[in-house]
């Protein structure tokens, strides 16, 4: 078949119909992909006016500007809104729009869980954000220590919204991490072996593994606080038999691994920019996968650090600061692996490698801050300080938003088919990298000057005056860094110059197809030969012939050689997982006020579901 | 009226005075002081590493931007200095970590101490309890720990609500005071002076409202400030006073607060027997004057929004009377 006529066939089996419909009804996973990134850069600069808020309140001593319990909502929903609606989402949003092209398939696998977890995430995050605009927002930090949250200390439904949008955000986030595994173990290219799996597709790979063994801790800590608060039962209720420090163990076995979550992925992006703009594949293939997987299993080993100063057996402390420590060692060898791709390779100095070189400088602070907290008596002085508040921005905006934003101007033409701009690119750069070193740099010192976090205000006689006086106005600097980030990629978007399909030379997969890439990703299904399918040949790619043009087929692999195995048609479009996601949503909200939600809002939920499954019969049997 | 004015008025400048003393790096207690020693150790380790870090990325940039460099080093000399460099995070990791296992073990709690206090986290106070040797004679105050320097002190930690965090950083590190589960911590100063400190666990609406003072004296001020605070309060001397402590126990402010000697004994606010002898009032919030205690009074919601105490109506002349009755209880 010729090319004209295969993308015309492919494109009538597989583009998401024009108009409303078409974008309720859609499971493109880049269509999706998309959206979910969009959303959560949405929500990334909501929580970034919530920290300009915040920081205005503690320019000054006894400043009136924002009294506490507004305060308290402000500092909660910044917390909450950066780890569940921005920072963990926007990974794997990449993920959905990434994997799929650089593993070399048509589809992501179970497309309407896909476009179901979308639309969860969204109903959580609306739930958060329209209960602060009535403000009702939850005010007992992302944390939400018990028993200051439970049905005692916190009246109202404040409570109950964060543990329910904990809950809505848990969904959307193992249904994506099921679908990554399940489409890098199944889906990739043919030829594909595990020892040519780009790296960023085996970090999401680890962090989805990550996601399905940490949530369920949460999804018991929110339930039981739930139960708690609601129907009166007492897991967290000393008075009972219940117990405070249970809501802490289970709270950090899910949220410590969260911060690896974060970051694994954006160790994955800056893998594939040092290898892109170094010109060569990055140094020591098998280090850096064993890295990603050792520290993933780590980051199980290591949650009680977060409660050092919360009266643990001694010896059970000296365990967890040994395997906390211990973390720092696959941390170093992943920057190491860097720099000798960057001294063996030769640098191109475009804005994706300068933000990679920002994160270089900046976590590797956040790295050894890290290791600091990870002994006892030094984290009994400086736990629950702006010292950890400094420690955790170097870790997380540090470690994972300046690969982000690199790898936003990286993949921004795969993404839109348009260039950001180069000069724009380094002025944002320039911009965030000072603005955050000045902006988060002096609150080691107020830490370690006796300055605790979560306060409102503090009195004029401490000496930490001047020093938040400075930490607010740099922090203008690196607002002003993020907007003209937001001005160029709006503007881009728009009428930014036309990409090519592949404008930095790089050699994975998703640079293979155009930019944006067709409906259907790949006209022919490339066959892969090596670590880096576009760089080692001079001759085009090889592919696979004899899927159907007709139905939207995806081809499936074995696990570990990447041989072809079967076809497998992949579900069209559909607007159940949109009502299942609304009926599922109710259910949730409508919980928060009686029991019997549970009851009657599940009647919705099976109908949704009945609609969502309804055998349409297989195409095979009519052919 | 005059001689206690002034004396509440020096122990204010002594509050402004140390309030500096609220950082881990003005250490004046013997486990505060291993640990910043463990700080600056580890601090400027890590500067050092950083600043290998920074030149290898440096030189990594500039020689790759020679076009010429391509090709000159070989796989196996990166693995080795690869290798090497993470051989050297292993040993530095484990060098930190020994160090850190020493700092606890010289930090721990003593086998005997020499005093035990017992203080109990509240929103948004400290309440500290005085336990005498043969157990029986204990009084009560807030906010405000008296301690021997020089001495090992030992804090028993209890919460009566939500989870705190007792920190005076300049004595000690902090540690948690959950509801439920008691915990210890040494205290030591090594010097005489007021040492500020702060919960440090978010503790809701006033939690940045909740700072205490340790005061450290030497232990002949010690026993004579333990021998006062046993002494029940003193009736009042002048007529506004007297009339004061009438309005007192006539209004609801008895069925919070204790004040020994009278049929005041709430147990729900701090006891205020000995008020008139603290620094601050409201957790750290204001020196202990005659008109920040009438302000507090009028309009407690104002100024510590939140807090437990509510307002009680009273005149301006039952204010005053008040005000005045409380500053007189030394
Ligand atoms: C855009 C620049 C940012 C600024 C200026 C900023 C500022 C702040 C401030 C002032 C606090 C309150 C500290 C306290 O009172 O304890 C805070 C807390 C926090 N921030 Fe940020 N932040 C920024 C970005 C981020 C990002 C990108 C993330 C996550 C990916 C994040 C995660 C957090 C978390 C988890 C907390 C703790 C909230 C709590 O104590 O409950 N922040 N931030
Ligand atoms: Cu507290």
């Amino acid at each position: 078949m010729e090319a004209g006529e295969l993308d015309r066939r492919l494109g009538a089996t597989w583009s998401t119909p024009p108009g409303l419909w078409g974008a309720l009804s859609t499971v493109d996973h880049k269509i999706i992909g998309r959206r979910y990134i969009v959303t959560a850069f949405v929500f990334l600069a909501l929580g970034g006016v919530l920290s300009l808020l915040m920081r205005l309140q503690l320019a000054q001593p006894e400043a009136r500007f924002i009294g506490p319990d507004r305060y308290n909502q402000i500092f909660t929903m910044h917390g909450s809104n950066m780890m569940f609606l921005f920072a963990v989402p926007v990974m794997q949003a990449m993920a959905i729009y990434l994997v799929p092209l650089m593993v070399g398939t048509r589809h992501i696998a179970f497309p309407r869980l896909n476009a179901f977890s979308y639309w969860m995430y969204l109903a959580g995050g609306l739930l958060l954000w329209i209960a602060f605009a009535v403000d009702t927002g939850p005010d007992v930090g992302w944390f939400a220590y018990v028993p200051l949250s439970g049905p005692q200390y916190a009246a109202g439904k404040r409570a109950d919204i964060w543990a329910q949008m904990i809950t809505f955000t848990e969904v959307s986030a193992l249904a994506i991490a099921v679908e990554i595994v399940v489409t890098v173990f199944k889906q990739r290219a043919p030829g594909m072996s595990l020892d040519r799996i780009p790296l960023f597709v085996w970090s999401m790979l680890v962090t989805s593994f990550l996601v399905i063994l940490a949530m369920p801790a949460i999804m018991i800590a929110s339930t039981s606080l739930i139960l708690d608060r609601l129907v009166g039962t007492h897991f967290f209720n000393p008075a009972e038999g219940g117990d405070v420090l249970l809501w802490q163990h289970l709270f950090w076995f899910f949220g410590h691994p969260e911060v690896y979550i974060i970051f694994l992925p954006a160790v994955g992006m800056v893998s594939s920019i040092v290898a892109t703009f170094t010109q060569r594949p990055v140094f020591g293939y098998l280090a850096m996968v064993m890295a990603l997987i050792a520290t993933g299993v780590l980051a199980f080993g290591l949650w009680v650090h977060h409660m050092f100063v919360a009266g643990l057996p001694r010896l059970g402390e000296s365990f967890f600061t040994a395997s906390s420590m211990a973390i720092a060692v696959p941390a170093g060898l992943q920057i190491f692996c860097w720099l000798a791709t960057i001294w063996a390779g030769r640098p191109i100095f475009k804005a994706p490698f300068l933000f990679v070189i920002g994160f270089i400088v900046v976590f590797v602070i956040g790295g050894l801050t890290g290791v600091m907290v990870a002994s006892v008596p030094f984290d009994t002085q400086v736990h629950d300080t702006y010292f950890v508040v400094a420690h955790f921005h170097y870790v997380l905006v540090g470690g994972a938003v300046f690969p982000l934003l690199g790898a936003v101007y990286y993949w921004f033409p795969k993404l839109t088919g348009r260039m950001m701009s180069e000069s724009l690119g380094r002025w944002s750069f320039g911009l965030i990298f000072s603005g955050f070193n000045l902006t988060f740099f002096p609150m080691h010192i107020l830490g370690l000057q006796g300055m605790p976090r979560r306060i409102y205000t503090y009195q004029p006689e401490m000496p930490w005056a001047g020093l938040n006086m400075f930490i607010s106005l740099s922090g203008i600097i690196l607002a002003a860094g993020f907007l003209l980030f937001f001005i160029d990629a709006i503007r881009s978007a728009r009428s930014g110059p036309i990409a090519p399909a592949n404008p930095w030379g790089a050699s994975t997969l998703e640079w293979a197809t155009s930019s944006p890439p067709p409906s259907y990703n790949f006209a022919r299904l490339p066959v892969v030969e090596s670590l880096e399918p576009l760089s080692d040949r001079a001759d085009p790619l090889g592919f696979v012939e004899g899927l159907h043009t007709d139905r939207r087929e995806v081809l499936i692999t074995s696990v570990v050689e990447a041989r072809a195995e079967a076809r497998e048609s992949s579900v069209g479009n559909s607007i159940w997982p949109l009502l299942a996601a609304l009926a599922t949503s109710a259910m949730l909200i409508w919980s928060i006020f009686t029991p019997w939600a549970v009851v009657w809002g599940s009647i919705p939920i099976a109908i949704a579901l009945i609609g969502w499954f309804w055998p349409k019969g297989d195409p095979e049997d009519e052919s | 009226m005059r001689a206690p004015r002034i004396g509440v008025l020096s122990t204010g400048i002594l509050v402004s005075g140390c309030s500096g003393s609220q950082s881990a790096l003005n250490p004046y207690g013997a486990p505060a002081i291993h640990v910043e020693h463990l700080i600056v150790g580890i601090v400027v380790l890590s500067g050092a590493i950083w600043l290998l870090v920074m030149v290898m990325l440096a030189l990594a940039l500039r020689r790759g931007r020679r076009a010429e460099a391509e090709g000159q080093t070989s796989e196996g000399r990166l693995t080795m200095t690869v290798s090497a460099a993470v051989a050297v995070t292993v040993a530095t990791i484990a060098g930190m970590t020994i160090a850190s296992f020493y700092t606890t073990r010289s930090v721990g709690l003593p086998q005997s101490a020499a005093v035990t206090i017992t203080v109990r986290a509240q929103q948004w106070w400290w309440q500290v309890i005085y336990t005498g040797s043969d157990g029986t004679s204990t009084f009560q105050t807030a906010n405000e720990i008296h301690i021997p320097v020089g001495q090992d002190v030992r804090l028993q930690l209890e919460s009566a609500d939500v989870v705190h965090s007792f920190w005076v950083p300049s004595l000690a590190g902090k540690q948690d005071l959950v509801p439920g589960r008691p915990n210890d911590l040494l205290l030591r100063a090594e010097k005489r002076g007021v040492y500020r400190g702060q919960c440090a666990e978010f503790c809701g609406l006033q939690h940045s409202h909740m700072a205490v003072m340790v005061i450290a004296e030497a232990p002949s001020d010690y026993a004579r400030w333990i021998t006062s605070q046993r002494a029940n309060a003193m009736m009042p001397a002048d007529p506004d006073a007297a009339s004061g402590q009438a309005t007192f126990l006539a209004k609801p402010c008895a069925a919070c607060h204790t004040i020994r000697g009278t049929l005041a004994t709430g147990t729900t606010g701090p006891d205020l027997t000995h008020i008139g002898s603290r620094q601050t009032i409201a957790a750290g919030l204001v020196e202990t004057t005659r008109g920040s205690l009438a302000a507090w009074i009028a309009d407690p919601q104002t100024l510590k929004p939140g807090n437990n105490m509510p307002m009680v109506p009273l005149t301006s002349i039952e204010l005053q009377n008040i005000s005045a009755y409380m500053d007189s209880l030394k």
